[in-house]
């Protein structure tokens, strides 16, 4: 049998399926998802999901009929457990399937760390619409909870169960919360909403245990011996990439499965999408591995084209959005390694930007409540341009002319 | 079920049903209807569900907000007045038989 095999069931495995029937790929396609239910959108899940304002039909990226027209087959709850591309042949726990392509789009798994007390009732990560549903599950007993990671999954959690009237507290290792992904302006404002929404936000704080009672979590004791009382806690410090399977195949480093700009691994047969590969990216001008919607949308539709023998590199400008209370934080480009943060707009009204510049090019811009220098950013920042930094700040320098 | 009729760039026609209620942009995802990418799901922050509204039915639906505004401004294909968010357009029953035209792309 030949055909395509698709190890995954997220936003980068339907991609590399769409994008491959496109370009003209006519052989079969199936896609192994170890979860329950089509490809479906996440971001919800922290969100609209856990408030009960988006509903459980509106979550899926496509419907059965986009399936059907393209003829593109789904195994419900089959976990890959082993490869063997000498025999082209992956083992499921749907049992065995032949394969002449593979696509690695297993994404990435909560980091779990190693805390006393991590496996107490009430202690819970997020990943899956599965991880969700256990935490409406028991949210209406739960009066306060300790977010453990100030990141964005830490952040939108404890801003929907603050909306939800529970008490919250985040506690952040880092000095400030987003560290990794944005500078310490955008940082410090959003630290000041959470606050102003009474949510108690503790930096710096490393968590030394949890603490529980006849097997349910009750408090959270720091390294510095604070306690906070939680009767659930969100365990948020980031998450790993699922490289098992490729290791095995010997394509897979500890940051990811390592792929060119056509998502192609070193192996012909193999290639790989989204959260769980690391490779070059053409904006950034390295290597790195992105966790994002777009950036598991974009690679896996590069992949698709190579996947139909199609050239197509993933040459996609990287952005990114998160809702938390009445917040639109949207981002694109990458801020690391920028020189000068420069503001645009309004802080005080609550609509600005950041302009992250590295001599006189915007390097990233994260916009609040500010869509439109987003939606200026994906079309600018991948192009050549020049900009000094009294530019951005004038309101009345108009931006659009750059392009 | 109201029906919403999408018109491709290349003149291609699909009628889909949707439940009142519903988006024209959920209309599109759930019925494969290509062209309509929908990344974020419908929550003001990407703008890959841009069409173009026809002229018969532009003036039955709700007015652009800010946020959809502050998107459509650079939106990948030319903005016109008729440009619209679909996930912002709520199908009702007076809105069955709406028509809108999908762009070259989202991107």
């Amino acid at each position: 049998m030949t055909g395509l095999a698709i190890v995954g069931g997220s936003y980068a495995a339907l991609n590399v399926a769409a994008s491959a029937r496109q370009h003209g790929y006519a052989e079969s396609i199936t896609i192994l998802t170890d979860e329950h239910e089509l490809p479906y959108h996440r971001p919800p899940l922290s969100k609209g999901f856990l408030l009960g304002a988006t509903d459980r039909e509106t979550l899926p990226l496509r419907g059965e009929a986009f399936y059907r027209d393209n003829v593109i087959n789904i195994v419900f709850g089959a976990r890959a457990s082993a490869v063997d591309c000498g025999a082209s042949r992956i083992e499921t726990t749907k049992g065995a399937f032949a394969f002449s392509k593979l696509a690695i789009t297993t994404g990435t798994r909560a980091r779990i760390i190693p805390i006393p007390g991590g496996d107490l009732r009430g202690v819970f990560t997020l990943r899956s619409l599965a991880d969700a549903d256990a935490i409406r599950a028991v949210l209406p007993g739960v009066r306060s909870v300790v977010v453990v990671g100030g990141g964005f999954i830490g952040l939108e959690m404890a801003a929907s169960m603050a909306q939800s009237g529970v008490e919250v507290t985040v506690l952040e290792g880092l000095g400030r919360v987003l560290a990794r992904v944005t500078g310490g302006t955008i940082s410090g404002f959003i630290e000041r909403e959470f606050a102003g929404h009474g949510v108690n936000l503790a930096c710096g704080t490393a968590v030394e245990a949890f603490e529980g009672q006849n097997g349910a979590v009750r408090c959270v004791r720091t390294r510095s011996g604070q306690r906070y009382a939680a009767d659930m806690v969100i365990l948020a410090v980031g998450a790993e990439p699922n490289v098992e399977l490729a290791e095995d195949l010997g394509l897979a480093t500890a940051q990811g499965v390592v792929v060119d700009l056509c998502g192609r691994t070193a192996n012909p047969a193999v290639f790989a999408a989204g959260d769980c590969a690391f490779g070059m990216n053409a904006f950034a001008g390295r290597s790195l591995r992105l966790e994002s919607v777009q950036n598991a949308t974009d690679q896996g539709k590069a992949a698709g084209a190579a996947i139909a023998g199609i050239d197509l590199p993933n040459s996609a400008v990287p952005w990114f959005w998160s809702d938390q209370f009445d917040l639109k934080l949207q981002m694109v480009g990458l801020c690391n390694g920028s020189d000068r943060e420069v503001i645009r707009g309004s802080m005080d009204a609550r609509k600005f930007s950041i302009f992250y510049l590295k001599r006189d090019r915007i390097v990233a811009i994260d916009s609040v409540n500010n869509a439109s220098d987003n939606m200026l950013g994906r079309k600018l920042l991948g192009r050549p341009h020049s900009v000094s930094a009294e530019q951005v700040s004038d309101p009345d320098f108009n931006m659009r002319s750059l392009i | 079920m109201p029906r919403i009729i999408f018109r491709d760039a290349d003149g291609g026609i699909r009628e889909v049903n949707v439940d009142a209620g519903r988006s024209v942009m959920l209309g599109a995802t759930m019925n494969g209807v290509p062209g309509i990418d929908a990344d974020c799901g419908g929550t003001l922050s990407c703008a890959t569900c841009h069409v173009y509204v026809d002229e018969a039915w532009a003036d039955r639906i709700p007015p652009v907000d800010e946020v959809e505004n502050d998107l459509l401004e650079n939106v990948a294909c030319e903005r016109a007045a008729n440009s619209r968010l679909s996930c912002q357009i709520l199908v009702t029953e007076d809105l069955d038989g709406i028509t809108v035209d999908i762009p070259e792309r989202q991107y």
